[in-house]
Order: C-alpha cells, then structure tokens, then sequence
C-alpha cells in the first residue's frame, strides 16, 4: 500500500510555552508537542507505550527527553524511545518551521 | 557443513527450566530446543505474584521471557500442553494432546503444586492455593465479589497472601496450626514481632488453629477447627505448603521419593533425563525458593554443554518477606539450641530484632527483625561457613564505626566469580563486574537494567552496591554517595546550603552551578528544586509551572484516562445549599462522570475534560480545594461544641478557622489536618498530620499522622490553653516541616527522622523560635493567590495549556 504524507500547519512558535506540552489533533492523530528550552519542537503520538496507556503531553520536559506525567517513564523526544530500565516507543512526527508557523508532517 | 543438533527438550516453563535454558545460551550450547508448559503464558516471575496481588505491578510487569525471546532463541514453544510420558524405549516425550516428540535429552522442570489440605470440603467453590496466575486471579476476583477471607497457613506465602487480600479491602484471618508464625524460618521473638507488626497493618490471627473442615453448600462459607470453634468465611487460601510435582516422573518409571532423586550433576535415575527446581530431591532435599534452582541450573548448563563444572552440593537457603513496611530475614540455622553460641539484641522500642548463630565459632545462621541491612552480609557469612571475629562482629552488630567499608569490600573480593548475587534472578558476581567493566555502569539502577540483578525482592541490593564498590574503586565513591536522585551527589541539605550561599534563584542556576549530569535535572529533582526555592524566598521566587508535576501545573488531578478531578473548597467540610446547587449544575453541564464524596469530607468531580476545566472553575467560582498539590488539603472536623452534646470546643469554627488561613501554602508534600471537639476523636486526628483534639481546659495537638501506605498513629505533641496559642503552635510545626522535610516526605517519615523530642524542643522550649517560625509562616501566606483565578485571568497560557488545537 501507498502511504501519502500530509503536512499540517499547528500553529506558531509561541502557541507552545517552553517545556510545556501542548495536545494538537491533525487529522485522526492525537499528538503531544513540545519545545524544549533550546528551541527544538517534538511531535509524538499522545499516548504512553506504557500498558496501561495514557496520555504524554502533561509530562516534566528536561532536555530532550520527556518524564511521562503517569508512570514516570523517561522517553528520548527525538526518537521516541524509553530509556531503560523501561522498555517500549512511540511513534514521533518530522515538525519543520516555515517562518513562525509549526508543521508537522503525517 | 551443517552438523545435526541434539534435541533437548524442557518440560515446565517456569523460572527453574527457563533459567537453565538461558545459561545453557549463554554458554553456545548447541541444541534444538523445545520448551513444554501446562500454563497459557510465557515464563514469568512467580515470586512477583505477590506484588501482583498487592496490586503494584501488573501480569504484564512480571514476564521474564516474551514471546519474543522464544522465537529470537529458535526455541520451539507449546504452552497449554502437559507432558504425560516419558518414553525411554523410543526416546520420545508424549502430551496430552498425542503429540510425540523425539529427545535427546530431557530436562525436568515442574516444580510444585499447592497443598491442599486433605479435609472434608477442600474440593468446594471458593478455595484456592497460591501457586500461578491462575491463583491470582481468582484473588483479584474474590475481592471484589466477597468480604471475609481465610488464610490457611502463617508461612511466608500465607502472609503475602493475606496482606495482598487485605489491601485488596477484605477482612482477612491467618490461620496457622503453630503457635508461631513462619515457625520454619524465624525464632519466637521474631515471629511475634512480625506477627504484632502485621495485626498493625490489620491482618487478624486465629493461631494454634487445625482446620479440621471446611463447611458450606457449594460454596465455602466457613472453617471448623478441632477445637470445636468456627470462623465464617466466603474465600479461602490454602497456603499450607507445597508438594513436587512428580507425576510425570513417577508415570515414566522414574525413580521419586518425596521429589525426583537427582545426584550432584542434577541426572534422575533414567539415562539421559535430568531434574530441576521444586520437583527434583537432592541430598534428601526439596527446595521451595529460587536461588537453589538458579545454583542447580547453573551446573546442570554446564554439564549439558560439556564444560568443566563443581557438582552441585546443596544451597543454603535465606528468606526475605515481600511485604512493605515488614523486615524479616532469616538464613541457616534460626532455632539456638545448646550447641549455639548465641549474638542477639532486641529493642523493643525500635522494633528490631538481630540473631547470629554460632556453632564452634563458626556462623551458621541468622535472624533479623526491622532492621535488615545486614541480610547480605550474613547470608554471605552464612553461606561461606565464616569463622566469627572481632572485626566481623563490629560490622554486624554494629558497634564501633570506621573502616567498615574497606571490610566489606574485601569480603566481595573473596568471593567467587560464579557465586549467585542475586538468587531471585540468577545473577552471578561475574555478570555483575562484566557489566561495570565492559559496559561502564555505576549505578545499581544501571546494573538492574542489564543484568536483572535486584529486580525482584531487593535483598541483594547491598551485596551489589558493594561489588559495584569494589569494582570501581575511588570513582564509586562519588556515586555510591546517594544525591537527592541521578542528576546530583548531593543531599537536599547540601543544596539547600548552596542556595542560600551562592544565592541562586532558579531551578537552571541551582543546576548549572552545582554540576547537575543532566542539565534540565530529571521529574524528581526539578520539582524538588523548584519548592525549596519557593519555601526560601516566598516573595521574590518566579515559581515554574514547568517545574511541577502535571497535577500541580493544571490545577486538578490526572486520571489514567487523561481526564481530570475537580475538587472545590469547603472549609471544615462545610457547605451551603447555594454552594450544592451549583456543584449539581455544572456537574450536568459537563457531563460530570461521578460526583464522589472525598475521605476529607468535601465533593469530587471526576472525569472533566481538560480542556473543560477553566470553564468549570470559572462557574464553580469556587477556591480551589488543592486536591492534587503538595499543600494544605482538608480539615476535616467533626461537629462539635455548636451541636455535639460531649462537645467541649467549637470544631467545626476551629477547623474552618484554621483552613483558611493555611491554604494555597506549598509543603514538601500533602498536608492532613482534623480538629475535634472532645477525646471522642470523632473525625480521626490519629492519622493525620496535624490532629487536634478539644477537651475541657483547652486543646491537645497530635503531629507526623498517616492513614495511607505507611499508616502511623499520630504522636502526641503538647497540650494547650488558648485558641492563639494552638495557631501559633500549628504554624511553628508546620514552618519547620516547610524549612527542614525533605521534598515528598510526609510529616509520619518526618517525625521518625527528626524525632519527636527534637522537634519539641525547637517548638516547645524555645519560645523565640516559635514565634520566628509562626512569622516566617505567616510572611509566606501573604504571597499566595488562588491558581484557579489567576488561571482564568491569564488567557494566553490558559490557552497553551488546556486547549488542544485542531486542524
Ligand atoms: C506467591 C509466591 C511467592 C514466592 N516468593 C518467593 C520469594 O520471595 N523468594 C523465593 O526464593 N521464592 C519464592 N517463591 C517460590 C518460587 O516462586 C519457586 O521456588 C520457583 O518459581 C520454582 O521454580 P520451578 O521452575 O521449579 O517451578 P515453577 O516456576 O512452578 O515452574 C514449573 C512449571 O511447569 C509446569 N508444569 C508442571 N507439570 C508440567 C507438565 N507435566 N508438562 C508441562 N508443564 C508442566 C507448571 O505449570 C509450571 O509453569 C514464591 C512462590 C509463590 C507462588
Ligand atoms: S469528637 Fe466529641 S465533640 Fe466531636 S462529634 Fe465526636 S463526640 Fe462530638
Ligand atoms: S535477590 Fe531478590 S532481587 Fe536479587
């Protein structure tokens, strides 16, 4: 099967407070987006690979990693990946800044 | 050239079986193997049923071995099958289902069942052992369905039983035969010390108790004893002990006695067919724990793949009791009789207990109570049959001080490679060091990672603390220092110093300046950081929402669902008409899943959506309740004076009074308070934080309280007079817990640490201080603002914050 990809605009620079995520819904995929005290802005898939689920964008952000708001799972923002002793991924979006604008490519 | 593989096949699937498999890879063993289990499931970790049960960790949190692992193995996998034959003439092993499946070797693996104890009514609905997932979850139903349980058995997997029943909220009986608990690992002394300290925890006893029947229709619904007393019960677990699983060794012509026989190289009687585990009998030995079956599976690897390998000779065995908040460790020897020479020192005040045994010098056991630090270093004692010295005896009854790290390291030194560290996981000294060394770990979290080593009971966390001592020398003194959490060495006093010396004002700068390894800390330090700063300078902190946990950030409590609770103020757990009404209409309005009555006596919303939550409040126009903060959450009173007629002092105006002027505060962590109006106690100042209880001269003040996973009776901290007096006390007691607890810390571990006495003194004796304290309080109440108002004013980052973007 062919999978096209679909880029959407989710907003400016400054609709997204630094370290704070923010939940954006593109097409019938709910994401978690953050940007991190350096600049950089992270699209995951809003939910914990955790069994139990749950959602990520309330996390604490240090760096470039993520500390999931239920189970306190540490997650690679670039990647998606938990850091062991954990175990699992979630899905992670390319973003790209058009001038001020935020897209994110699904 | 492809050479043909011998064909190995394991019957049972659990941890004995599977951890000889995983040695055997280990070594390249070169098999093709097949693995038979009964269970539906892929290996797991039994002795974590008991957390499982307890309720923290799920099934899926206890696989050892996926499904994964089978198939990246080229194991060949058939669970839901029992193996019933062996056949010797063909060399084939024959299931249940008809399958036949050639060998070449067969190992046999399949541990125990449950006794279950052979009286009139056993076989009825409602009786269960505690062996597998199963057991589990038929507990885990039970609960929910009945009330009152029995637990047939005060061994260790009857305890567990029993306090995972008990937190599961039933009422729950341990009935033992003996007259003492775990009779078979612990001395008396410790065996009523453990039993007093479970009644705390309220777990009821019925001892010296032989369960003669089991009555009931079809389902259980009692026990009678032979004393002619009953006791009514709807479930029932029989833990009385564990009998080997011999069957298909017996039907195969194998030679079994209580378990299979095996010899030092783990070989039954039959060519080519070698036992494991619980089902197997060594020396005239079953075990029941799995650090045998590791030591035993790690022979029998090497026997099958040819290296050079020590016969197996017997393990000596330790226990430690998987239940929070109890200490028991037993190894050896436990019971002094004449030929002992017995160490041992029990405080009654600390409630600890220490035994060491010895026998011509040499130690052969010990027991302990409370305090188990020591567990490691005397199984190892134990174990290598060490002869007791002076300095031996300084670093386990511990007195005298120094030097006893050098010690201890040089007792890991002597170990060898191939002694089991971790007995739960089959983890050797070896893994260990080659996991330091090859791939520069530091840390005990690190090495649970990648080796599995303390992953499941923990006991042999200080042996591997010590190892990783040994290995890294100087550099693991900076590691091995423990620091508030991975980011940092040092303690919170340390960086409370800091602060105040190099007047740092943010979390970065604390970071920065202080050398944190991660930059931006991690969810334990930021938090913690962000309220030391925020107690230190009450007016001039920024405080950063990016700094606090999501409760705290958004103004309401995350459910697992990702939906939110709301919880709205009611001082003294007092409302109005108006006030319901309104808590009735919004509810409707936002689909309010459930409106619960909290245990403070105020209302619940759960299940709003987040993106609903600043229109509730701002209909509510209520102030926020602080049901997720670290922070004054309720004071419950009871009725009082206005109306009560034992009543000596008005509660209820005492207990708004009181609510009001402390709220919005932050506290190291959530802060309980409850006011009476007589001794009656009525609305339960014991477990609180602060209690405070009327009588007829004045008030008397109870601190360090707890009703949650720790519960801890309240202490009685002072009597008093007035009403002024009694704030002025509150706010001191409560000003030194901000300025001296460790962030999380509730005042219960507070009170332990400080001690009461200490505290008393700083309050009590020192009016200067309090009254310092009581100002200090009292400056930082002028700084708060209710978040749910301020949120509402601030539109931009209300929108940032709980509104999603669609597009
Ligand atoms: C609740 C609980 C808590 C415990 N806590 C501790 C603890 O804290 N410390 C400790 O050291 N030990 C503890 N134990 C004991 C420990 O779990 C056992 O010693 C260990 O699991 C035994 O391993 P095993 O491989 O011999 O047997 P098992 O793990 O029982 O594995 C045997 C497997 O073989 C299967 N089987 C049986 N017959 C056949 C057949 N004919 N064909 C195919 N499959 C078959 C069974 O279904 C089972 O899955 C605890 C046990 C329980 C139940
Ligand atoms: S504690 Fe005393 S005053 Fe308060 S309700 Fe109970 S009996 Fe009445
Ligand atoms: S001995 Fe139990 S986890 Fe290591």
């Amino acid at each position: 099967m062919n999978k096209t990809t679909q880029t959407y605009p989710i907003g400016s620079v400054q609709d997204f407070l630094l370290q704070i995520g923010r939940v954006v819904i593109a097409g019938n995929v709910e994401l978690a987006v953050f940007r991190t005290s350096d600049g950089a802005i992270y699209a995951l898939e809003n939910r914990s690979p955790h069994p139990k689920g749950g959602p990520l964008a309330e996390g604490i952000v240090s760096g470039h990693f993520l500390y999931d708001p239920l189970y306190d799972w540490k997650i690679d923002l670039r990647t998606g990946e938990v850091q062991a002793p954990d175990q699992g991924i979630v899905m992670t979006y390319p973003v790209s800044l058009v001038g001020d604008i935020v897209t994110v490519s699904l | 050239m492809t050479t043909i593989r011998e064909k190995l096949v394991l019957v049972g699937n659990g941890m004995a079986g599977i951890g000889t498999i995983e040695q055997i890879l280990k070594l390249g063993g070169a098999y093709d193997i097949t693995v038979f289990g009964s269970e539906p499931h892929p290996n797991y970790n039994r002795i974590m049923l008991s957390y499982v049960l307890e309720g923290s960790k799920t099934l899926n949190d206890i696989i050892l071995n996926d499904w994964n692992w089978y198939e990246d193995n080229n194991i060949t996998l058939h669970t839901g099958t029992m193996v019933t034959r062996i056949d010797e003439g063909s060399k084939q092993v024959v299931t249940d289902s008809g399958m036949l499946v050639p060998y070449d070797k067969v190992i046999i693996a399949t541990g125990s069942n449950s006794f279950i104890l052979p009286v009139p009514g056993s076989d009825k609905e409602g009786v269960v052992g505690f062996r597998d997932i199963s057991d589990c979850d038929a507990m885990l139903a039970a609960a929910k369905q009945y009330n009152k349980a029995a637990v047939i058995g005060g061994g260790l997997l009857g305890l567990e039983a029993a306090k995972g029943l008990v937190n599961l909220g039933m009422d729950v009986t341990v009935v033992h035969l003996m007259e003492d608990l775990m009779e078979r690992q612990l001395d008396r002394n410790a065996s009523s010390m453990l039993q007093a300290e479970l009644e705390r925890q309220g777990v009821k006893f019925s001892m010296g108790k032989q369960t003669v029947e089991l009555s009931g229709e079809q389902r259980v619904s009692g026990l009678c004893f032979s004393d002619g007393s009953t006791l009514a019960a709807d479930f029932v677990v029989m833990a009385v002990g564990i009998k080997p699983n011999v069957t298909l060794a017996k039907d195969s012509g194998i030679s079994v006695n209580r378990g299979i026989v095996v010899d030092d190289y783990l070989q039954t009687s039959m060519q080519n067919i070698y036992s494991i585990g619980e089902c197997a009998e060594h020396r005239g030995m079953c075990y029941g724990l799995v650090a045998p079956l590791f030591e035993q599976g790690m022979v029998l690897a090497k026997h099958l793949c040819g290296s050079d390998t020590k016969p197996y000779e017997g393990s000596i065995v330790s226990t430690k009791l998987k239940i929070s908040g109890v200490d028991v460790f037993s190894a050896g020897e436990f019971l002094d009789s004449p030929e002992h020479t017995v160490i041992s020192s029990k405080d009654e005040w600390k409630r600890t207990y220490k035994k060491i045994l010895l026998k011509n010098n040499v130690i052969v056991g010990a027991v302990l109570f409370g305090d188990v630090t020591e567990s490691a270093n005397l199984q190892k004692l134990v174990k290598q049959g060490a002869v007791m010295t002076d300095e031996i005896y300084t670093e386990v009854m511990g007195t005298g001080c120094c030097g006893g790290g050098a010690k201890k390291s040089t007792s890991v030194e002597a170990m060898a490679d191939e002694e089991i560290v971790c007995g739960c996981n089959g983890v050797t000294k070896k893994a260990i060091v080659d996991a330091v060394t090859e791939h520069g770990f530091t840390t005990v979290d690190e090495i649970k990672a990648c080796t599995g080593a303390t992953r499941s009971c923990g006991g042999c966390k200080p042996v591997v603390e010590q190892i990783l001592q040994f290995v890294l020398g100087d550099s693991f003194q900076q590691a091995a220092k423990q620091g508030i959490c991975g980011c940092t060495t040092l303690s919170r006093d340390e960086i409370v110093a800091e602060i105040t010396a190099k007047g740092l004002k943010t979390t970065k700068e604390v970071m920065n300046v202080l050398g944190w390894k991660q930059e931006e800390g991690c969810s334990k330090c930021r938090p913690a950081i962000n309220y030391y700063l925020g107690m230190m300078n009450p007016d001039t902190y920024q405080d950063e929402k990016e700094s606090r946990f999501v409760n705290e950030r958004m103004g309401a409590n995350i459910q697992k669902d990702g939906t939110y609770t709301v919880i709205p103020r009611m001082y003294g757990g007092v409302t109005t008409p108006e006030d319901l009404k309104k808590i009735a209409d919004v509810s409707l309005k936002y689909d309010v899943k459930v409106v619960k009555v909290t245990g403070g006596q105020r209302l619940d919303l759960i299940g709003v959506k987040k993106e609903d939550l600043p229109k509730v409040w701002e209909e509510l126009d209520m102030p926020s309740g602080y049901g997720y903060a670290k922070s004054l959450r309720t004071v419950k009173t009871c009725v009082g004076s206005q109306f009560c007629r034992f009543g000596t002092q008005d509660s209820l105006g005492m207990g708004a009074l009181i609510e009001r002027k402390y709220e919005r505060l932050d506290f190291p962590a959530k802060f309980k308070i409850a006011v009476n109006g007589c001794p009656r106690n009525c609305a339960e100042s014991c477990t609180k934080d602060i209690g405070i209880v009327g009588n007829d001269g004045g008030w008397e003040v109870f601190i360090g309280g707890n009703g949650g996973i720790k519960p801890r009776i309240a202490d009685s901290f002072c009597k008093i007079k007035t009403d002024e007096e009694l704030i002025e006390v509150c706010s001191a007691v409560m000003q030194y817990y901000r300025e001296t607890g460790n962030y999380l810390e509730r005042t219960s571990e507070w009170v332990e640490r400080m001690g009461l006495e200490r505290i008393q003194m700083v309050i009590l004796n020192n009016e200067d201080n309090r009254k310092e304290l009581a100002a200090r309080i009292d400056f930082a109440l002028t700084q708060v603002t209710d978040p749910w108002k301020k949120m509402l004013n601030d539109s931009s980052t209300r929108a940032a914050l709980f509104e999603e973007t669609r597009v």
